[in-house]
């Protein structure tokens, strides 16, 4: 079947099977920042934006995106560098697998919330699993980027 | 230092942070066949019969492997040296299968879908045999997990399969039984550790295909890519030169892709085939088929005089590897060889024990092995005796632990599957990192307790150590190369695993020949391109494989003083280097541009390219004292982590932003063994705890406030001062925890994970004792 989708500002038709989703879909078709961590939903791995929010990728189904807005962080990549840079600063990029789908979820979190406190922070990004930084440099370059004005 | 210990960003972070390709799976070729293997939904059990006629016939499958496709070749996973120190017990498919996830078979077909739809085709008759699955009747049980004739070890381990054991060992200075006899304090307790999971957020990946020159080259999320190659060569009987590895970025380890998994079906595939195939683990997978750290059971008894001196300390072990023996006497050996020396000033030490097979997913390598089983064990064990001497237990730790200048014996006689090496602690700077971690967590103002109402507020502690790779064993090399406009590559075989070594390495090497970082490009690594290395485990990779790229450097260097010299017509000794300008005694000078221009282009054209080695001939430890605040409701159990001060020797930092991240890290991942990580298998052997869902790993939630410090250390054997930083953050968290659960309740939890409900049922009991 065909799929009509937005990806990243960009109208594309997509080939895929009925059962398919979004995680291979866009892989098949070479969003290659997105990646598959553990099949069920858990790791914030594989998050997209979908209509601006953050969702696993790897629990919706391509045909159901159809017309849907979708970013990956392809998308973002001025903004990407921008946290990157923050990122940079605090050493908070270790082996980086989940870096892409986090940049997108702060990314989101920056346009949804307004000057949220570190609990709030948390509680936006819990979702996001990483077993190498213990997450304290990750927080200090989240909280610089969401303070730097540049 | 311009560039060594200067907080530098991650030469690769923020592109991959964009998103860009760099990943295993981001680098398959299309087209590639999928791999998917069948597996055993039993604990123990032969096949008798697989009927696989309907999937061969399934358009689009290209091959079903069953063990009859194998020729009998044991080998073992583990990734490690030659030869290795483990068991050599594992067949690529065998007609046994002995733990739930083990392979029964595997398929290569066009797509995923046509993979599966073969596997639901395909029939497969077991007899069911008895599993054991308590590790505590493994040996000498009826039952008897490998009873087939070709495995072996290489060298004695130990290894005694008919009992179901896997290697064991034994040691002993002084006499541990008199010593005690003569102690006026003994405490003799037991305790059990799980088999924690890595959850490195990249599943194990691997692809394959042929090049143009006919050869197999596989793109692999290793640590190992040089004994993965060894490893290939061996088991499928492929030439070696006929084989390269190459390692992508790696998406985290911990120890984890220390070994080969997936790369024997796919590079059997594609070699047969000719076509190019991938495989990628599920998470499930990932849980139940590769490997885990090792369960275990630490019986200890320790020995204090009247002083509070300690005495003698008793480690019986018992070690769980699973269904394979893979690392099964080196993390055994590492329980004592690591943890032991802590308290140098005892009489008499002894350590013995064996590593049993089960028919559990296996055991291997993660991150602190051993050590922090040991760990956890020991300063459990040294509170305990502490409290029973009612002595304070930081004052015990600061009398009775190691100092700088001192040594143990115990260096010399245990290593890792081997004898040891002894050494001196030139640096450790221990007595620094205790006492300023306890000023840092605020311990006399809270020690034992602090009762807020609902909770109460307690703190523990605990000291490790660790090593810096495997002295005499292990070796890492770097290759320095000049280019034109006088910018350099250094080459690389130690895997970057996302714990920064690139950064690390190249800072170092800019360092030494006062360049900066982005004229210094790293890559890793490249079985064809890049020298050998060991590859990252052991705490190897800063410590040894930065002793070669200093090497390297050094070598570069002086190529570089005598190509000026000879531009500048003066002697080596008389030039001046301030890595952009070469200046003569005389005041001519040339820059590094015009002199790599010349060289490449115009004048004695000539590429300028070093190599050197380095294999440790002592491994230093870092040291680090670890203190935990927490608050414990009373009602519910509830944990609630305020503060983890980890006070760390590691000597010189390289990259002081990275190795904090290392720390951090690895302060989390042990937090995670103390209190999360619980590990439930079914009566029937099955592993439960086999996806995210149900195997909780720490979220940020879970994480207020990581305290970590460096204290000033300068090892003379390591680049630039540096020790290994990897692993030592790790080994603590468990001891104390449990020692702060301790001081906040007077309950004393000996089985790991520390959760709610046992701290719950602990106090209910109490209250129960306490009644009756």
């Amino acid at each position: 079947m065909k799929v009509n989708l937005i990806v990243n500002n960009q109208k594309k038709i997509f080939e895929c099977e009925p059962g398919d989703f979004l995680l291979d879909t866009l892989r098949t078709y070479n969003y290659l920042s997105v990646r598959r961590g553990c099949d069920t939903t858990n790791c914030g791995v594989c998050t997209i934006l979908f209509d601006g929010k953050p969702v696993p990728s790897c629990s919706v189904l391509t045909a159901k995106a159809n017309g849907h807005q979708i970013t990956t962080v392809e998308g973002i990549q001025a903004e990407a560098t921008k946290i990157g840079k923050h990122f940079g600063d605090e050493g908070a990029d270790q082996c980086g697998y989940c870096n892409p789908s986090l940049a997108l979820t702060v990314y989101a979190m920056k346009k949804e919330l307004n000057n949220p406190n570190m609990e709030e922070i948390k509680e936006y990004l819990v979702s996001n699993l990483c077993r190498c930084t213990g997450y304290i440099a990750q927080e200090r370059a989240i909280k610089s980027y969401l303070g730097d004005e540049s | 230092m311009k560039v060594v210990n200067n907080k530098i960003h991650s030469v690769d972070g923020l592109g991959i942070l964009k998103g860009r390709p760099a990943f295993t799976d981001d680098l398959f070729e299309k087209n590639s066949l999928i791999i998917k293997v069948l597996r055993s939904p039993h604990a123990y059990a032969r096949i008798v019969k697989i009927d696989d006629a309907l999937a061969r016939e399934l358009p689009g499958v290209e091959m079903v492997m069953t063990y009859k496709d194998f020729p009998r070749i044991p080998y073992t996973r583990a990734g490690q040296g030659y030869p290795e120190p483990s068991p050599i017990d594992k067949f690529v498919l065998d007609e046994y299968v002995r733990h739930v996830g083990d392979e029964v078979l595997a398929v290569a077909a066009i797509d995923a879908k046509t993979c599966e739809k073969a596997l639901s085709l395909i029939k497969v008759e077991y007899e069911v045999l008895t599993p054991v699955l308590d590790f505590e009747t493994a040996i000498d049980n009826k039952d008897i997990i490998h009873p087939e004739k070709e495995i072996h070890e290489m060298f004695p381990i130990g290894f005694e399969p008919k009992r179901n054991i896997a290697a064991s060992y034994k040691m002993h200075i002084g006499d541990v039984e008199k010593s005690l006899s003569e102690c006026e304090y003994v405490v003799k307790e037991s305790f059990y550790t799980q088999a924690q999971a890595h959850v490195m957020m990249e599943p194990h990946t691997v692809n394959a295909r042929i090049d143009y020159q006919e050869r197999l080259v596989i793109y692999t999320s290793t640590q190992t890519p040089y004994h993965m190659r060894r490893i290939i060569a061996h088991a499928l009987e492929i030439p070696i030169q006929k084989i390269r590895v190459i390692k992508p970025r790696v998406g985290g380890g911990f120890g984890g892709k220390q070994a080969i998994h997936g790369e024997m079906f796919v590079s059997y595939v594609t070699y047969k085939t000719g076509k190019p195939a991938k495989m990628v683990y599920t998470r499930k997978e990932v849980f139940e088929s590769t490997y885990t750290r090792h369960p275990m059971r630490l019986d200890v008894t320790l020995g204090a005089d009247k002083n509070g001196a300690l005495k003698a300390i008793d480690f019986h072990v018992l070690s769980d590897t699973g269904a394979y023996g893979e690392h099964a006497l080196t993390v055994f050996m590492v329980v004592g060889s690591k943890v032991l020396p802590l308290y140098n000033k005892v009489d008499s030490v002894r350590f013995f024990g064996d590593v049993v097979y089960t028919n559990h997913t296996s055991a291997g390598a993660y991150r602190g092995y051993g050590a922090i089983q040991g760990n956890f064990a020991l300063e459990s064990a040294i509170d305990m005796l502490c409290h029973k001497m009612g002595v304070d237990p930081v004052e015990f730790r600061q009398i009775n632990m190691m100092k700088e200048n001192e040594t143990s014996p115990i260096f010399a006689i245990m290593g890792e599957g081997t004898e040891g090496t002894a050494m001196d602690m030139e640096t450790c700077k221990l007595e620094e990192c205790v006492s300023r971690g306890k000023k840092l967590i605020g311990w006399d103002d809270i020690y034992p307790r602090v009762d807020l109402g609902d909770k109460i507020k307690s703190v523990g502690m605990a000291i490790a150590m660790q090593g810096s790779g495997i002295p005499y064993i292990d070796m890492g090399s770097a290759t320095i190369k000049l280019n034109d406009n006088g910018f350099y590559n250094l080459l690389i075989g130690a895997t970057d695993i996302g714990q920064g070594s690139d950064t690390v390495l190249a800072q170092i090497a800019a360092e030494e020949l006062m360049t900066t970082i982005d004229k210094m490009i790293v890559y890793s690594s490249d079985t064809d391109l890049t020298p050998f290395d060991c590859g990252a485990y052991a705490s190897s990779t800063t410590y040894v494989s930065g002793n070669a790229v200093l090497r390297a450097a050094r070598k570069m260097k002086d190529t570089l003083l005598q190509e000026a010299a000879r531009v500048l017509e003066s002697k080596v000794e008389e030039i001046d280097f301030d890595g952009e300008v070469f200046t003569s005694k005389s005041n001519k000078s040339i820059t590094l541009i015009d002199l790599s221009n010349q060289l490449t282009y115009s004048e004695s054209q000539q590429q300028l390219s070093v190599t050197s080695s380095y294999v440790g001939h002592k491994s230093p430890p870092p040291f680090m004292a670890g203190f935990v605040e927490v608050d414990i409701d009373k009602e519910t159990g509830e944990i609630d982590i305020i503060n983890y001060v980890s006070v760390v020797d590691c000597g010189t930092t390289i990259n002081p932003l990275l190795a904090e991240g290392q720390v951090n890290g690895a302060i989390v991942q042990g937090l995670g063994m103390a209190i999360f990580e619980d590990v439930k298998y079914s009566e029937s052997g099955k592993l439960v705890s086999n996806s995210l869902i149900n195997y909780k790993i720490p979220t940020r939630l879970d994480i207020k406030k990581l305290t970590t410090e460096f204290v000033d250390s300068y090892e003379e054997s390591g680049p630039f001062g540096a020790k290994s930083v990897g692993e030592i953050g790790i080994d603590t968290p468990p001891a104390a925890f449990a020692n702060a659960v301790y001081n906040g309740f007077g309950i004393r939890i000996k089985t790991l994970p520390i959760t709610p409900e046992k701290i719950l049922f602990a106090l209910q009991e109490k209250e129960r004792n306490h009644h009756e």
